[in-house]
Order: structure tokens, then C-alpha cells, then sequence
């Protein structure tokens, strides 16, 4: 086995064990970890098949920006010990994920399951960039947009009048 | 490598997050759960963009995670709201649109 | 497809006040007037570029049409695009200017309001909406325009919704030209399955062609003319339009004048070769045409209140435009549109201009104002002579062409009906100028109780003339309902070469106008004398009420309303806290759980609880069906958004099973 798909099961599991942790501890800042290794571990295998600037937007974004979000979310409602954790549909929610995971891995299996990929193709951050600042500046510019008035409306929504 | 791996990761990662959407009472976790689903969309586009060669693949998954930070900003934002109005996260007590 | 000069940026039309609106929302309250300006001002360009487009569109007297694609999914495209001919550019300036007077008369009349600016904002779009109906060349877009103008309409109806009555007002008018709107909303669905086209164009090509079978087109035709009947407050959809005085008085005149009530005249009048194929249809439409103008005739005798006087007259003389149309002459009701947008206009505005005055909206509370407001009385008693068709103002020239056109077409009901609503108009109009201007002021405060203090209340301050931004509206309109029926006169009819849809063309009959005239000038006097030594005092009785069953019947609306609320409203309305009421007592979940047979027993026991309440068995079957589905249907609606995406996500997972199952994947 070459080194890169060794890898990719590395971190394949390492993924698939954090995410599960993820949703079904019932700690909520455990919850919060597991969820930044799982996107760490997203991020790599980002990193892995060439795409390096999103890996790294990713580990910057989410793991540096979007948990910590989280955190602070757990921490001001003060609800991290008190046991509101899962609702009484919890069963009927397993069967529905199993059925949506059933159908995928069908659909997937069944579309490519022959098809190999190799690591070959990387991504430069020059090219994205280029990329970015000309076929697509005006849905860059419509994010831009949207991220302000995202800032703007949660502040309003947040604060106290 | 079969192709096939990645993304049944990447549908597993989703399928975990369709239980934490369903599952979860608690509004943070359930932010949560829906940035797993997000992001095993954005590992699905990353893998078609390495198996097709073609970079359009990461430049939405760039758009994705932006637009998920602005999700995330106002998610938070309205669980800190509902806390302070209702002292509660749990998203299964807001049934007031109820018949 | 030829190519016009100005024509060509007619798109602006609609574009101007759609814009002035979101600019108006975004900047309206920063701005020196608080956003009134802005509306004037693109309304005012808007209104010359229309009279631009008009003359223009007379003089080369043909269609400029633009499209672009809108929509293209398989082999279906959609267009839209503009239709600009002498119809569409005369509705132009009438909405044009009836919107710009009626905004700047409204500077004075909303002075202070505590939404001035969104008011401003939602007068532009209603305009805006109206002109996408009117410029639109095809029924789709029309459509878009039409339910705008619907939104829009509620919102203003509602402007002051603080008060219930007003947003039940609002509500009543948005739930009732719904109505309507659904069989429109079929009908364009049901042309197009037909015809294969939304334009409008090529609709009448085919019908002239007679490529269309005539079943088709009284179908098609009778639909959409149920989105007329609402819109345009015929019977028996006319109810909301009375309601709708709940708005303030200038989006009274608007709604009546120009966007909104209109809109199912130029519907007709837009698609008349549609409906000109259709005998059917045109019969149908004389009949609820003739109907509905006597009964709302009738129901304006009766008002107090000065403005459902005047919003009755609207439904009446609706009712006139939809019977020129029914007997073939659909010029004469656009024609008629056009004078009666001056002079309900005028009047609206002078109405309002009264009720700022003295505060009240009873006529026998006023009385006197001749002497208080004499350029409110002046142009009020202009617009009255109009619309009760005196010669030479406005009204004359149009009801008297449609009278005419009914007689020679042999339409006896519509003839009928016509002449003696001619005679209703003159009475109630006089009535009412006599009630409101003539005799003395009926709000004078006893002599001496208030001469030490005379800024005690306001109410108790001799009525005074508005302000300018108020009277000079009224003067243009005034001058208007003089000089706007000229273009139309039988001995040189202008208007007839500029329109000119076709139709069956009709000469001058002598007789007929000769006994118009007798009628509207003796209705006049009649209600004049009769009203003019109505006693001084509050409370007073309406000599009218001397008719007893007829009277009583008219005030409380032929029962109409009455009906629709018992049958309609109730059911719906109180259909679900009943059920929840007979869940408690555990007695439905049995019915339920036995069946069919239990269902009916509790069926049997519902009515004969009802009929102790004297209330039509049948209407309570209803509500109870109503009830029973509504319990089974809300079950589903547990107010648990996780429940939902379970199920949605279920759905998914079942749909994309069957798919990849099918070989679809």
C-alpha cells in the first residue's frame, strides 16, 4: 500500500471515531472537542487530496473560529453540566441515519465502485486565488456581503437592548 | 484507492449528522451536528475535485465554509437569545407553532 | 413589431415607482420629507413619460412589443416582456396622475402619520404593480402584477392596523379578491394548456383565427373573469370593497380611481377579442354587471357614512364598465374608466378633504360646509354632477355611450339595469352633496356653552378649508371631470379612434339621451330637496326609512355579508376550538375510532345542539367536516421541528430509494 492511501485510512478512522464521539457523547464541551478533531481530521484529508489552502482555511475557520464559537456558546447559556442533551426520539433518529447512510454507500458503491482515484493533482493556492479575484469575484464579493451581514445581524439578534 | 472510500466516509460523516439534526435537544449540539453534515459535503467536493482534476470543487468548498461561519454566527446568536428569553436551549420546547 | 420612439423605454413605467419604493424604504426616513419626495418625483416622471407614450401611441397608432426570456426549462420558455398600445399607455396617465395628485394631496392629508415614510413606500409599489399588470404582454406577468396590487391593497387597507376593524378589513379584502384570483389563476393555466401561450398576442391571433374551440374560450374566459369579479368588486365578490374605506381616505381614491378595482376592467378590455368570442361568457357578464350595479345603486342610497356612499358608487359604476363590455362596447368602458378615475378620484380626495375637516365620516353629523370650504365644495360638487352625468362633465359622455350601446345591442337587462342605476347616481349624489354642504353645520356647539373657551376641543372649531397640497389636486381633478369627457363625445369621438377595440360600434340614439339626462337631473333634484331640510341635531332619522323592508334590507347589505360570514367565516374561524372543546369531553375520539357510523351519529347530535341556536343545519355540516379534517391534518403539526426533518429526511431517503431501485442513480 502506498503511503498516501495508509494514510487515508489513518485518517479516515481517526475522522469516523471523533464524529461518532461527536454526536453521541453527552458531555456538550466534550461534544465540542470531538467535533474540532473531526474537522482537524476533515482537514487533513483535505490537505491529502490536494486541496491544501481549503484544508488550511478549514483548520483556521472552523477549528480556530467556528468551535470556539461553540465554546462560547456552551459557556454564556451555562448549560454544559445540566442534562438537556438528547431528545425521546433518539431510536426513530438512529433508524433515519442508518436508512440516509444505507442509500448513500448504495448510490455510491454502486456508481463508483470500481473507479480509483490517485493523489496526483494538487491545488496550488496561486491558482485558487486567481481563480477567486476573477471568474468568481462576484459571488466573492455576495460572501463578503453576507459574512457582514451575518456579523451585523448576530450582534443585534445577541445583544441586550 | 477506490474512490469509494472517501466518500463513504463523507456519507458517514453525513448520516452521524442526520442523527445529531434528529437527536440532539440541546441547540448548540445541534449547531454542531449540522457542521459535520456541512463538512462531509465540502469532503465530497474535494475528492470529485482531486478524481475529476478540476479545481471548481475546492472553490465552492471555500464558499461553503464562508457561508458557514456567517450560519454558525447567527445559530449561536440565536441560541444565546432563546437562553436569555427562555432560559432553556432545548430547541424541543419552542413548539408554540403548535396546532 | 414596429419600432417606436419613446415607446421603446416604456419598460420605465413600471420601473420608476417599483424603484422609488425600495428607495424610499432604504432612504426614506433619512430625507428632509421623509421619503415623499422621492415618491412625487418618480411618479411624476412616470406620468410623463405615459402621457409621452400616449401621444405618441395615438398618433402612429400601432403596438410596440418587447420580450425577453424570463424562464427556459426543457422545451418550455417563458417570456415576458411589454405590450404598449394606445389601452396600455392610457391606463399610464390615468394611474400616472390619479398616484402623483393623490400623493401630493396626501402631503397635507398624512401630515404627522406615524408610518408617513412606508406609506409613501407602498403607494409606489401599488402603483408600480399596477403598471407591470397593465404594461405586461402576456397573462403571466399580468398575473405577477395583479396579486402585487392584491398584497399591496391589504397592506394599505391595513395602514392603520392598530385598530382591528382595519386589519379585518384588510383581511376581508385580501381573502376575497383571493378568491377571485384562484379561478383567474386557473384560467391562465387552463389558456395556456389550450393555447401553448402566455402572450397575449398570439392569444388573439388564435382566436381570430379560430383556431381555439368556442368551449375553450368561454372556459378560459369565465375563469379569468372570476379574478375580475374580485378584483373588481362585482357581484357577489364585491363585499371587501366598502370594507376597504378602512384605509386612509387618498388609498381610497387610488384603489378606486386607478389600481387597484380597475384592473379587472383593463383585464377585460386587455383580452377582449378573447372574450368577443365568447356569447357565453359576455352573457354572464351582462347579468352579474347588471346586478351588480343596481344593488350597490341601491345600497349608496342608504350610507351615512360619506365614503361608502362613494365606495358603493365605485362598485356601481364598476358594475356599468364590465356591462359596456357585455354588450360589445368595450371602448365605451374604457372610456368609462377614464372619466370615472377623475371623478372618483376628485370626489375621494374631496370626501377626505371634508372628513379632515370635521372629523367624522357621517354625513348627517356634517352639513353646511358650503359656506366653510368653498373650493372643497365647488370641486365636490363637480365631481358629483360628473358622476351623475350631467352634460357636458365627464360621466355624461361615458355612462350615456354605454346606456346607448346597450340599447342598440338589444341587451334589455343590461339596458335595464343601466338606466335606472343612471337615476340611483343622480338621487344618492345628491343626497349626499345636499347632507354634507347644504343647510347649516350640524356640529355647532350649542350657543354660548363654548364661547368662553374656544380651544376646549378641537372637534368643537368651526370646519376650515384644507391646505393647499390638499385643494389643488381637487382643482385639476375638477377641471378634469369637466374637460375629460370631451375627447368622447358622440358628435367627434376622439377617444373611440384612439382606443378602438374591436366591437360593435354604435351611433348617437337621441332618445335615450335625451331621458339619461331627464333622469340625472331629476334624481339630483329629488335627492337635493329631499335632504336639504334635514333636521339640525345628531341621530337623525333617513326619510328613506319610510320603505321599510327595502330599506332595512339595503343598510344591512342585501344580507350578503350576513351570509358569507355565517357560512364562510364561522365554520373556518371557530371550526377548531369547537373540536377542541368536544375532545375534551371524549365524546369525537369514540365517533371517530367507531367509524363511519359514529361519525354520523355525532353528526345527527352536532346539528341538533345547533339547531337550538337557529343556525342553518347545512352551514354547521360544513364547519363540522372542517372540524373533523382539521383535527385529523393538525395532529401532524406538533410544533417539534426535529419531528419535521425526520420526516423530510425519511421522505428523501424514500425518493432516492426508489430512484436508485428504478436503475435512476
Amino acid at each position: 500500500m502506498a503511503l498516501p492511501t495508509i494514510a487515508f485510512w489513518i485518517l479516515a478512522a481517526f475522522t469516523a471515531v471523533s464524529t461518532l464521539f461527536t454526536v453521541l457523547t453527552r458531555n456538550v464541551v466534550h461534544s465540542a472537542l470531538g467535533l474540532a478533531a473531526s474537522l482537524i481530521g476533515a482537514a487533513a484529508l483535505f490537505i491529502l487530496f490536494g486541496a491544501q489552502f481549503v484544508g488550511l482555511a478549514q483548520i483556521l475557520i472552523y477549528v480556530g473560529a467556528v468551535v470556539i464559537l461553540f465554546m462560547f456558546g456552551i459557556m454564556l447559556t451555562g448549560t454544559a453540566v445540566r442534562p438537556v442533551v438528547d431528545n425521546d426520539q433518539r431510536p426513530a433518529a438512529a433508524l433515519v441515519a442508518l436508512a440516509v447512510f444505507l442509500v448513500l454507500a448504495a448510490g455510491i458503491v454502486s456508481s463508483f465502485g470500481t473507479k480509483k482515484v490517485r493523489f496526483q493533482v494538487a491545488f496550488p493556492t496561486v491558482q485558487l486565488g486567481h481563480q477567486l479575484f476573477t471568474t468568481w469575484v462576484l459571488p466573492f464579493e455576495a460572501v463578503s456581503i453576507l459574512l457582514l451581514a451575518a456579523l451585523v445581524g448576530a450582534i443585534v439578534l445577541a445583544r441586550r437592548d | 484507492m477506490y474512490v469509494a472510500a472517501p466518500l463513504l466516509l463523507s456519507a458517514f460523516m453525513f448520516s452521524c449528522g442526520v442523527y445529531g439534526v434528529l437527536a440532539r435537544r440541546h441547540g448548540v449540539m445541534l449547531l454542531m451536528a449540522v457542521e459535520l453534515l456541512i463538512t462531509s459535503a465540502n469532503l465530497n467536493l474535494i475528492v470529485f475535485s482531486q478524481l475529476l482534476k478540476n479545481s471548481l470543487g475546492n472553490i465552492i468548498a471555500l464558499f461553503i465554509i464562508a457561508v458557514t461561519a456567517a450560519e454558525v454566527g447567527i445559530g449561536i446568536a440565536i441560541v444565546m437569545l432563546l437562553y436569555r428569553q427562555r432560559s432553556t436551549v432545548a430547541v424541543d420546547e419552542l413548539h408554540l407553532m403548535k396546532w | 413589431m414596429v419600432t417606436g420612439g419613446i415607446r421603446q423605454l416604456a419598460w420605465l413605467v413600471p420601473v420608476l415607482p417599483i424603484s422609488a419604493f425600495f428607495l424610499i424604504v432604504f432612504f426614506g426616513k433619512k430625507l428632509p420629507g421623509k421619503g415623499a419626495e422621492i415618491g412625487i418625483a418618480f411618479t411624476g416622471a412616470t406620468f410623463l413619460l405615459g402621457i409621452l407614450c400616449f401621444v405618441e401611441a395615438i398618433s402612429k397608432h400601432n403596438i410596440v412589443e418587447k420580450s425577453m426570456t424570463w424562464i427556459r426549462f426543457g422545451g418550455f420558455t417563458l417570456q415576458f416582456g411589454m405590450r404598449v398600445d394606445t389601452l396600455a399607455s392610457m391606463m399610464f396617465c390615468v394611474v400616472g396622475l390619479v398616484s402623483l395628485l393623490m400623493q401630493i394631496y396626501s402631503l397635507g392629508y398624512m401630515h404627522g402619520d406615524i408610518r408617513y415614510t412606508w406609506y409613501y413606500a407602498m403607494v409606489s409599489l401599488f402603483t408600480g404593480s399596477m403598471l407591470v399588470l397593465v404594461i405586461s404582454n402576456n397573462i403571466l406577468l399580468m398575473l405577477v402584477g395583479w396579486e402585487l396590487v392584491g398584497v399591496c391593497s391589504y397592506l394599505l387597507i391595513g395602514h392603520w392596523y392598530e385598530e382591528k376593524e382595519n386589519s379585518n378589513a384588510a383581511i376581508k379584502a385580501f381573502l376575497t379578491t383571493r378568491f377571485g384570483d384562484l379561478g383567474f389563476e386557473i384560467g391562465v393555466i387552463f389558456l395556456y394548456v389550450t393555447t401553448h401561450t402566455f402572450n397575449i398576442g398570439q392569444i388573439e391571433h388564435l382566436v381570430a383565427t379560430h383556431q381555439v374551440n368556442e368551449t375553450a374560450i368561454t372556459i378560459g374566459c369565465l375563469l379569468l373573469f372570476c379574478g375580475a369579479v374580485g378584483k373588481s368588486a362585482q357581484f357577489p365578490l364585491h363585499v371587501w370593497l366598502p370594507d376597504a374605506m378602512a384605509g386612509p381616505t387618498p388609498v381610497s381614491s387610488l384603489i378606486h380611481a386607478a389600481t387597484m378595482v380597475t384592473a379587472g376592467v383593463y383585464m377585460v378590455a386587455r383580452i377582449y377579442v378573447l372574450f368577443a368570442a365568447s356569447h357565453v361568457a359576455l352573457t354572464v357578464i351582462g347579468v352579474i354587471a347588471s346586478i351588480t350595479m343596481l344593488l350597490a345603486a341601491v345600497m349608496a342610497c342608504v350610507q351615512r357614512d360619506i365614503k361608502r356612499v362613494l365606495a358603493y358608487s365605485t362598485v356601481s359604476q364598476l358594475g356599468y364598465m364590465m356591462a359596456a363590455m357585455s354588450v360589445g362596447a368595450a371602448t365605451a368602458g374604457v372610456f368609462h374608466l377614464w372619466t370615472h378615475a377623475f371623478f372618483k378620484a376628485l370626489l375621494f380626495l374631496g370626501s377626505g378633504s371634508v372628513i379632515h375637516a370635521v372629523h367624522t365620516n357621517d354625513m348627517f353629523e356634517m352639513g353646511g360646509l358650503k359656506k366653510y370650504m368653498p373650493i372643497t365644495y365647488a370641486t365636490f360638487f363637480i365631481g358629483s354632477l360628473a358622476l351623475a352625468g350631467v352634460p357636458p362633465f365627464a360621466g355624461f359622455w361615458s355612462k350615456d355611450e354605454i346606456v346607448g350601446a346597450a340599447w342598440s345591442s338589444g341587451n334589455h337587462l343590461v339596458f335595464t339595469a343601466g338606466i335606472i342605476t343612471a337615476f340611483l347616481t343622480a338621487f344618492y349624489m345628491g343626497r349626499c352633496l345636499s347632507l354634507t354642504f347644504e343647510g347649516r353645520y350640524r356640529r355647532l356647539p350649542v350657543a354660548g356653552a363654548a364661547s368662553d373657551d374656544h380651544a376646549d376641543h378641537g372637534e368643537h372649531h368651526l370646519p376650515h378649508e384644507s391646505p393647499p397640497s390638499m385643494t389643488w389636486p381637487l382643482i385639476i381633478l375638477a377641471v378634469l371631470s369637466v374637460v375629460g369627457g370631451f375627447v368622447g363625445t358622440p358628435f367627434k369621438n376622439a377617444f373611440h379612434d384612439w382606443i378602438a377595440i374591436p366591437g360593435a360600434e354604435h351611433g348617437v340614439v337621441v332618445p335615450v339621451m335625451i331621458v339619461s339626462i331627464i333622469l340625472a337631473i331629476g334624481g339630483l333634484l329629488i335627492g337635493f330637496a329631499m335632504y336639504r331640510r334635514a333636521p339640525y341635531g345628531f341621530g337623525v332619522l333617513d326619510p328613506l326609512e319610510r320603505l321599510g323592508p327595502l330599506y332595512r334590507a339595503a343598510v344591512n347589505r342585501f344580507y350578503i355579508d350576513d351570509l358569507y360570514i355565517k357560512g364562510v367565516v364561522r365554520p373556518v374561524q371557530y371550526g377548531l376550538s369547537k373540536f377542541v372543546y368536544t375532545v375534551l369531553d371524549r365524546k369525537v375520539i369514540d365517533g371517530a375510532v367507531n367509524g363511519v357510523a359514529a361519525g354520523t351519529v355525532g353528526l345527527g347530535k352536532l346539528t341538533r345542539r345547533n339547531d337550538e341556536r337557529v343556525i342553518d343545519g347545512v352551514v354547521n355540516g360544513l364547519g363540522w367536516i372542517t372540524n373533523k379534517t382539521s383535527y385529523g391534518l393538525r395532529k401532524l403539526q406538533s410544533g417539534n421541528v426535529q419531528g419535521y426533518a425526520a420526516g423530510l429526511f425519511v421522505g428523501v431517503v424514500v425518493l432516492a430509494a426508489v430512484l436508485f431501485l428504478r436503475g435512476g442513480i
